[in-house]
């Protein structure tokens, strides 16, 4: 017998030949449990990010199997490494290429503040250009700490509402950073 | 017979008479100021002569001492001779006012992307260069950020209390 933990349906009324539950809960399910994550990997919270895929933490476990290299096929960016302010426009166009949903997930200290640079050539923070849905602390975090934002982000996937990207709160949040 | 300070100096003095204005050891290393008015002909003589051959650049780039009035922008030279395994170092003083000296990119091309840098974070301006413009720092940047009167520190941040800091 494997041990093995399959993904739990959602709460739902069952009978014989049916199973009844809402589509939010369906589909959140489904999503969160196959996020196809894009790294943005600038330094070393990109190697700490490598044993996080490696065999030994393995993110695959959780769904993320398949990294997309591209934008338009990812549903989280992952933003590991400090961003310089000439790399701003490059992060802020490859999040404007995703496709809704998307979720971002800062990683460690410079992705998330600034970190230790405190200078007038790095970013103080991503969440200056672009929305971020979960901050993970660390200089660099370990690959536990990754795994953990991840599933913090599998949390807001499968619970989020499916009218919420059609919110006015959301189209005001994505106008606050000038994204339409 | 292998490059040696005396001589590299000795020279320099005999070559350029007026364009030589002190020269010391600092770090094992011979430094000699010059004219910022003849770095070019100097440059080009220790590259070109054959018994100088200072055939790699090692680096260039500049400094800013706010406190010297008149030169307060220092342009370095780091040269060394290969052949002989022989290192030189040049300044060349300007001031903060009129930052303006003679390219190398015509000498070395490697002074090129290196001249760019200078003028980049320091605002020196390199007569006869080919394509002066910011090389590291965005394009629309309107500092030269390594000047001491700009802050390192990031402007947008407002939560940093100059009291935690000692200020």
């Amino acid at each position: 017998m494997s041990d093995m933990k399959l993904v739990e349906a959602p709460e739902g009324i069952q009978g014989e030949g049916f199973f009844a539950t809402s589509l939010n809960k369906v589909i959140g399910m489904a999503r969160a449990n196959s996020m196809w994550p894009l790294p943005f990997a600038t330094s070393c919270c990109g190697i700490e990010f490598m044993a996080t895929m490696g065999s030994d933490y393995d993110l695959a476990r959780f769904g993320s199997e398949r990294m997309s290299f591209s934008p338009r096929q990812a549903d989280l960016l992952m933003v590991m490494g400090t961003i310089a302010k000439k790399m701003g426009p490059v992060l802020r166009q490859v999040y404007e290429q995703m496709a809704e949903p998307r979720w971002v997930i800062a990683v460690g200290a410079c992705a998330s503040s600034g970190g230790i640079f405190d200078t007038y050539s790095v970013l103080q923070g991503i969440d200056k250009i672009i929305p971020v849905d979960v901050y993970v602390p660390g200089c660099p975090p370990r690959p536990e700490q990754i795994i953990d934002g991840v599933m913090r982000i599998q949390d807001l996937v499968r619970d989020e509402s499916l009218r919420r990207r059609h919110s006015p709160e959301y189209k005001q949040l994505l106008a606050s950073y000038g994204i339409v | 017979m292998a490059l040696n300070n005396d001589i590299v100096l000795s020279r320099l003095q005999e070559k350029f008479p007026d364009a030589i204005r002190e020269a010391y050891i600092n770090f094992d290393q011979l430094n000699i100021e010059i004219d910022p008015a003849h770095n070019a002909a100097i440059l080009r003589f220790l590259k070109e002569d054959e018994e100088m051959n200072f055939n790699y650049l090692t680096d260039l780039t500049a400094v800013h001492m706010p406190d010297q009035a008149g030169k307060e922008i220092g342009v370095i030279y780091h040269l060394h001779n290969l052949y002989d395994n022989y290192r030189l170092r040049l300044k060349a003083w300007l001031p903060a006012s009129e930052p303006v000296i003679s390219t190398a990119s015509s000498i070395w091309l490697g002074a090129n992307w290196m001249e760019r840098e200078t003028y980049d974070f320091f605002g020196v301006r390199f007569d006869g260069h080919p394509d002066l413009r910011r090389i590291l720092n965005v394009d629309h940047m309107e500092i030269f950020p390594l000047l001491k009167q700009y802050p390192l520190e990031d402007s947008s941040r407002d939560d940093k209390d100059d009291r935690f800091f000692g200020r």
